[in-house]
């Protein structure tokens, strides 16, 4: 009974009676002259949890196992910087949000960061007082058409009905893409994902609209009959999918920054999950630098030495965390890839 | 006299000279011919719907039964292959989404290894809405002065213990200061208080006191933390217990609340009492629940300073309670509208007290006249508590949607909603079923 009595009272009470200080102005400024220089993380330190926003309902990304465990790129982002902040992959707590709350949990503290699949626009940035550290999915609005209709682009589909769900950035998107090219469409609005798919296998649409990487998870999902579907290569929107935090704590935004640098430098420099030890004996400036053998640079975050060590060591490269969660789901890495095979993720140096 | 005389004669003709009807007019044959084989077309129309319903129950039983796939294989890295189940499509349902997802689906992300804690605590719900049907739970106990004593001075201890904790937060996010309160004995005298407390009311009324304590074991198991138990925190419950929780919770609270509310509303001596009452419900029914939901946890937590979170569950929870109190309220209301005022009347006569009257004449008859209406609020709120999924609880039915989400198993959403359907209907049936039993046996005494 500790929890329940104690917390249902105390906290209560104590809500109402702590917003009259704040409105009266009493309650000052909580001071952080010593500890690492970032409030976030020395609050993360002091609770032993780094708490990390997640959706929890999107394969590939977050997503409970059968076991309950979290899974996903989303969630070994989390880990990712867990192990960076604290040293342990395992001090994540994964707190899920929904599209509506995300940002209010973020703003008000609930969570450290948010790694839940959010597009970075200028508008978010600009309004929310959240910034994006990195992008962990480059991702963009796609279609899915049946084999049988024949359509090789999307330029071909004058005139289609696409099923899409109502008020999300596809149906924007598609809005945006026919009245430039002076076409005409008919929208059919499913708000469930099931439903919206069942329609579209059904028949009741031509193309299914959503996010490409959604669009190829719902086609490998189909087994045998994938190749009766056909993802259309044009991709009509940008959709970078972007990593969160609270604007204020420039320390915080460094690590989480930096945590993704150091996963680029290892797929760069060929270090994996399984293979970091025999490194460690390593010659290479460059990384000696990432595995914290010389240089301060863990120390300039504000971090262990040897952070990108514990990161590597937890969740493996970029390459190693997109293998486990998203080639599963039968999709190419294509432009997510690290720049020196033909992708967009480009690490600055770590000196 | 002579009435009377009429009156025997009466009944000897209506029960002695009584003639057993002819043969083919009762029994199970006779009701079959006259109600489904009367006429040719009541005939043709029973025959139809004969075949109708053998034919869906045949196909139902085929499809869920006889061609349906329990297990599939599963790859080297734990990947279910569920070919098998695509193929069976249409034809077989592939309950093996279920083998593969019911803990996932009952219990949510509790970690894996405790999770027979979550299912004690599903068993523990059920054994106490079980036991609450039995009537001589509900009876009084041992009402002694030391009894009474003993349950004081237990709350007495927990408050004790509550507000110097309180006065020591909000010294603390003042000033930044502990007070020097001696924690470790104020914590050991609240376990003893809290004892002590259920001890009494277990001697006092013992269905409150089985209720107190099955709630506070329940407590214990969820959050863990004590007696070598791992401590999970809110954000990892879902499933059942999140439902179960939040309903059992949300309406033992909120019943109480109701039927004060009700009373302030129908007050005539304290107009501010019954403005407050009336604008409370209007408020709350004005409003959906689901944006009160949105309230407590998108709106709320910006109130608050930075660092002071009050729990996801618990704003989920006092939004629940607070919203089926307005509901309830109003059907609480309505049976006392219902009372003939000559009952107020006559308790006033007799001298009684306002509570004396209430407690005693008026809610022990309103409450009976309103079992119908109650029943269905409760059920109601049982399945409302889904929409906590708006603030990110994950309860039964988005835990479901949750194990739909994995690829391999994306296209069996059927089996899934049949199972939870299943599961909901049990819960629901068992209300229905205790409410309809109760009003026999409160009202058998309006049908003598």
């Amino acid at each position: 009974m500790t929890g329940f009595g104690r917390w249902n009272t105390r906290s209560t009470v104590l809500a109402g009676l702590v917003a009259g200080c704040v409105l009266g102005g009493l309650a000052p400024a909580p001071a952080h002259a010593d500890g690492s220089g970032s409030a976030t993380l020395d609050a993360a330190i002091k609770r032993g949890q780094m708490l990390c926003g997640i959706s929890g309902q999107v394969p590939g990304f977050s997503l409970a196992d059968s076991q309950g465990v979290m899974r996903g790129l989303d969630a070994d982002t989390c880990r990712a910087v867990a192990a960076a902040a604290l040293g342990d992959a395992a001090k994540a707590k994964f707190v899920v949000t929904t599209t509506q709350n995300r940002f209010t949990a973020l703003q008000s503290g609930e969570v450290d960061m948010l790694s839940r699949s959010t597009t970075w626009t200028l508008s978010r940035e600009g309004n929310l007082g959240l910034m994006f550290a990195w992008v962990n999915y480059y991702d963009g609005t796609g279609f899915l058409v049946k084999k049988s209709a024949g359509v090789k682009a999307a330029k071909d589909m004058d005139g289609a009905t696409i099923c899409v769900q109502p008020g999300t950035s596809t149906e924007l998107a598609i809005n945006d893409f026919y009245r430039v090219h002076k076409m005409k469409f008919t929208p059919i609005l499913i708000q469930d994902t099931p439903e919206i798919q069942a329609a579209f296998l059904s028949g009741r649409c031509d193309a299914y609209s959503t996010d490409a990487s959604a669009l190829a998870t719902f086609r490998f999902s189909q087994g045998a009959k994938a190749d009766d579907l056909v993802l259309l290569p044009d991709i009509i929107s940008k959709e970078p999918l972007g990593v969160m935090v609270r604007k204020g704590d420039d320390k915080w935004f460094d690590i989480v920054r930096w945590t993704f640098a150091a996963m680029i430098v290892a797929e760069e420099k060929g270090i994996t999950q399984a293979n970091v030890d025999t490194f460690m004996t390593s010659t290479d400036p460059d990384i000696r630098r990432l595995l914290g053998l010389e240089g301060e640079m863990g120390k300039a975050l504000g971090v262990d030495p040897k952070f990108a060590y514990h990161v590597i060591k937890a969740v493996g490269n970029l390459g190693e965390m997109w293998d486990r969660n998203i080639t599963p789901m039968g999709v190419p890495r294509g432009i997510n890839n690290i720049w020196t095979k033909g992708g967009l993720q480009y690490a600055p140096p770590m000196r | 006299m002579s009435a009377s005389i009429i009156n025997e004669s009466a009944i000897n003709q209506s029960t002695g000279s009584r003639e057993q009807p002819p043969p083919g007019l009762v029994g199970p044959l006779a009701w079959l011919r006259t109600n489904l084989f009367g006429s040719w077309v009541s005939t043709a129309v029973t025959l139809a719907l004969l075949y109708i319903i053998v034919r869906v129950l045949f196909s139902f039983v085929e499809w869920a039964f006889v061609n349906a796939i329990w297990h599939v294989p599963y790859s080297a890295t734990g990947i279910a292959q569920t070919a098998v189940c695509q193929d069976a499509k249409g034809t077989g349902a592939c309950w093996a989404v279920i083998a593969d997802k019911y803990r996932l689906i009952l219990f949510g992300r509790f970690p894996y290894d405790e999770q027979w804690r979550p299912a004690i605590v599903v068993v523990l719900f059920v054994a106490l809405f079980a036991l609450s049907t039995i009537k001589a739970v509900w009876r009084k106990g041992i009402d002694s002065p030391i009894v009474r004593y003993i349950a004081m001075s237990g709350a007495g201890l927990i408050l004790l213990d509550n507000a110097a904790g309180l006065l020591d937060t909000i010294v603390e996010v003042g000033f930044g200061v502990h007070l020097p309160l001696p924690f470790g004995l104020l914590l050991l005298l609240n376990t003893i208080g809290k004892c002590a407390l259920v001890f009494g009311l277990l001697l006092l009324w013992p269905a409150i006191g089985v209720w107190i304590g099955t709630l506070a074991f329940i407590g214990i198991l969820m959050f863990g933390g004590i007696l070598g138990l791992t401590a999970v925190p809110v954000d990892y419950w879902g499933g059942l217990p999140i439902t179960l929780i939040l309903a059992t919770f949300g309406l033992a609270f909120a019943f109480p609340l109701a039927v004060l509310v009700a009373l302030g509303r129908r007050s005539t001596q304290l107009p501010a009492v019954k403005m407050l009452c009336v604008v409370y419900v209007e408020l709350i029914r004005g409003v959906p629940l689901i944006s009160v939901l949105f309230m407590a946890s998108v709106m709320f937590p910006l109130f608050m300073p930075p660092g002071i979170n009050v729990d996801k569950l618990l704003r989920a929870q006092i939004a629940v309670i607070l919203f089926a109190a307005a509901y309830l309220a109003e059907v609480v209301r309505g049976g006392l509208q219902a009372l003939p005022k000559g009952q107020s009347e006559a308790a006033d006569a007799m001298g009684l007290s306002y509570w004396q009257k209430t407690g005693f004449i008026i809610l022990p008859q309103a409450l009976r006249l309103v079992i119908p209406p109650l029943v269905n609020t409760f059920i109601g709120f049982f399945k409302d508590t889904s929409l906590v999924l708006i603030i990110g609880l994950f309860d039964l039915l988005t835990m479901g949607k949750v194990a739909l989400s994995d690829p391999p198993w994306q296209s069996f959403s059927t089996e899934v909603y049949i199972a939870l359907a299943v599961i909901y209907i049990v819960f629901c049936y068992g209300m229905s079923r205790y409410s309809r039993g109760l009003e026999r046996e409160l009202n058998s005494a309006r049908g003598r």
